[in-house]
């Protein structure tokens, strides 16, 4: 397992998979605290009509317009959300279930009714994503780390998913302190004088691009079990922010790992032939680690609830 | 062509699916208004896309022992299954553990539709044709369904509705006021639990039309909707199911016309039509009778300035409200007030000490909370009352010129 052969077909697929979870993990931490979670399922349902457009409108699948496409959707979803919900005067959740729906829907049908067939664009490599077929066909072992020949022969999405990555983590450690005021004590930190308002567009738009950039190599199903599970789990484990974001990366490295190897060498293991879908194995086993802290978790009962 | 798939006339299988996705726009219409006002709309995703490992699993048994796999109604049981147990695992995850709702039910929705993926991969590897379909619920899909399918899913809408209709009374108690209806002694959580269960009996029938990701739409968009044109309950959930239908029949007649319009899509966005057309137009709630009401408030307190500074023979600066004066007969174009100005700014005046008046005694506080500096004192005290306030006022004081 480790030898030519992992370095060529597993190592870029898995550092992907950690590198998209970790990205997801991190806003989803305050996400969860703002019991804003479902920000995230939103985001990756938006994101198929906005990859959809971008592609009428440059006519090729590649990945930058996408993205682009992808991030001004969910900026358009959020807008939406935020105008149903003051103009109707209607629930956050049900504002947010009718934008995403509609606009999901929206972006099915426009793929239905334009000739997509000559290029790589359904819904199903939208939710599944395509883990496994990241491979690296240049390597030849470990030595190729060090030759930029085999290098340059890397598949694109992972410079993309560790740039975000990197953004990400900035943007966490450069505004911890606005960002931890913020979520704990909206009030507080109003008079603190800290933009509360912008500060959490920032966070949701900061949601946004790692959703974009992870959906783009690992598909929907990813990206919103690693805003919500590791985060969750983490918070059933600790009472500290901190704590609990070093939790959240930890989970999010265990799941991404275990789910890959699980999906790839499980079924090899039960003695079936064929792997079965990473993106799925590793949103499984996000939710097994979630329901074993759930039950076993230090912290998982709320403060001064009664003890039954 | 649209008019003969609006009037069934498009054959046999079109009409079939025109009318099993009436009855479940219905049914989805009714039971999304309790969800609605229960304010846990959302947890029908969670509840929607935890149907998809019960499909798979129902399928892999159907197959184990040696039937065909694709039999509608042994996969929706499997599918109300494992739905069954995502929401089971919602309310634990909230009741148990300090994980808000969202969290909760963002968990078992990822988790539950990722384990779902997986079994769909191994369907697809262990038995290459046969699992053709399956796809097919995660969008829906309404082609080459059979008479039997139609029948589960028109009486499956039926059952869910008649439920709905005999359960109305203690879901509506529960979603206005659950402690009330606690101390009435209504079980709120086995009234809760039977809401999750009818929007779970909805998603389940509706998955073969528009698939378990725009089920969701059904259960939300039509109640929204009906929310805007109603105050009351009963009519609000009369309103919803009349959407959910009328949305759910012209898109599934809209997309028989074309193979390219996918069935689900072509439904939620005609809901969701229903519901921009509300949001701008509905009387009262709606944008567009908002503004109107914000521009008749201006255009009062701006006559009603107007008015007292003519009283007070005061210039005019204002243009608006000179042209509301001037629109009324009340003043010329230089300020100076008419003679039926000067009668309605005299009145103006009075009108102003009058209240003045009443809000200081003690005796109209009731009056004097309706005081807005708008009302008409008329619409607020009786003839006798004026007449009485008046008589402190007393006549006019000091000479005329």
């Amino acid at each position: 397992m480790i030898g030519e052969e992992f370095v060529a077909l597993s190592l870029t697929p898995l550092l992907i998979g950690v590198f998209s979870a970790i990205a997801c993990a991190l806003p989803g931490n305050f996400l969860v605290l703002r019991k804003q979670a479902l920000i995230g399922d939103a985001i990756s349902h938006v994101v198929l009509p906005g990859i959809v457009v971008a592609f009428l409108l440059t006519g090729v699948v590649a990945a930058w317009p996408m993205m682009i496409g992808a991030a001004a959707a969910s900026v358009v979803a959020v807008v939406l959300i935020e105008a149903v919900r003051r103009l109707g005067r209607i629930e956050p959740g049900a504002a947010m279930g009718l934008v995403f729906t509609t606009m999901f829907a929206a972006g099915v049908l426009v793929l239905e009714q334009t000739d997509t067939s000559s290029v790589h664009l359904d819904v199903e490599h939208a939710l599944y994503g395509n883990l496994e077929s990241l491979i690296w066909l240049d390597a030849m072992g470990w030595h190729s780390l060090f030759d930029p020949a085999a290098l340059s022969g890397l598949p694109s999405e992972l410079p993309r998913i560790a740039i975000t990555l990197i953004c990400v983590s900035l943007f966490t450690w450069v505004f911890w302190r606005p960002l931890k005021l913020s979520t704990f004590d909206e009030g507080f930190a109003q008079t603190m004088g800290l933009p509360t308002g912008l500060i959490g567009l920032a966070l949701v738009i900061v949601a946004a691009v790692a959703a974009v950039a992870a959906f783009d190599a690992v598909g929907s199903i990813i990206v919103i079990a690693m805003f919500i599970c590791p985060p969750a789990a983490a918070r059933l484990m600790t009472n500290q922010l901190e704590r609990q974001i070093a939790w959240s990366v930890l989970f999010a490295i265990v799941s991404a790992v275990l789910g890959y190897v699980l999906a790839g060498y499980g079924p090899l293991w039960l003695g079936s032939q064929n792997a079965v879908s990473a993106a799925g194995m590793i949103a499984t086993v996000s939710g097994v680690i979630l329901a074993l802290t759930a039950i076993f978790g230090p912290c998982r009962t709320r403060l001064g609830a009664p003890s039954t | 062509m649209i008019r003969d798939a609006l009037l069934l006339q498009l054959g046999y299988n079109a009409t079939l699916v025109t009318i099993g996705a009436t009855f479940l726009g219905v049914a989805a219409g009714v039971t999304g208004t309790f969800l609605f006002l229960r304010k846990r709309a959302l947890v029908s995703d969670a509840i929607s896309h935890a149907t998809l490992p019960g499909v798979g699993l129902a399928f892999m048994l159907m197959v184990a022992l040696g039937g065909d796999g694709r039999s509608l109604p042994g996969l929706l049981l499997g599918s109300a299954i494992s739905a069954g147990i995502g929401l089971l695992c919602v309310s634990w995850l909230t009741r148990r553990t300090r994980l808000a709702e969202d969290a909760a039910i963002g968990a078992v929705l990822s988790v539950f539709f990722g384990f779902g993926i997986v079994l769909l991969t191994i369907i697809q590897t262990m038995s290459a044709g046969r699992a053709a379909g399956l796809e097919g619920f995660l969008l829906g899909s309404t082609a080459g369904m059979l008479r039997n399918d139609a029948l589960v899913i028109a009486v499956g809408g039926a059952l869910t509705l008649a439920l709905v209709v005999l359960l109305r009374r203690p879901m509506g108690l529960v979603a206005f006021d659950a402690e009330f209806a606690a101390a009435s002694g209504v079980n709120v959580q086995r009234i809760d639990l039977a809401i999750m269960g009818l929007a779970m009996a909805v998603t389940v029938v509706g998955l073969k039309i528009v698939g378990l990701i725009l089920i969701v739409a059904m259960l939300i968009i039509p109640p929204v909707t009906a929310r805007f044109w109603t105050d009351r309950t009963d009519h609000m959930a009369l309103i919803s199911g009349l959407c959910g239908g009328l949305s759910a029949w012209v898109g599934a007649a809209l997309s028989a016309t074309a193979p390219a319009l996918p069935t689900g899509p072509v439904i939620v966005l005609a809901s969701f039509a229903l519901f921009a057309v509300s949001l701008f137009f509905a009387p009262n709630r709606g944008v567009m009778a908002a503004v109107l009401r914000q521009l008749r408030f201006q255009r009062r307190v701006h006559m009603r300035q107007g008015l007292l500074a003519l009283a007070q023979s005061q210039p005019i600066y204002e243009r608006f409200t000179l042209k509301l004066l001037r629109r009324a007969g009340l003043a010329h174009a230089d300020g100076v007030a008419t003679t039926a100005g000067r009668a309605r700014a005299a009145k103006a005046l009075r009108d102003e000490k009058r209240w003045e008046l009443v809000r200081a005694d003690q005796a109209f506080e009731s009056a004097a909370a309706l005081y807005d500096g708008l009302r008409e004192i008329e619409t607020v005290l009786t003839q006798d009352q004026i007449a009485e306030i008046d008589q402190r006022i007393g006549g006019p004081k000091g000479a005329l010129v």
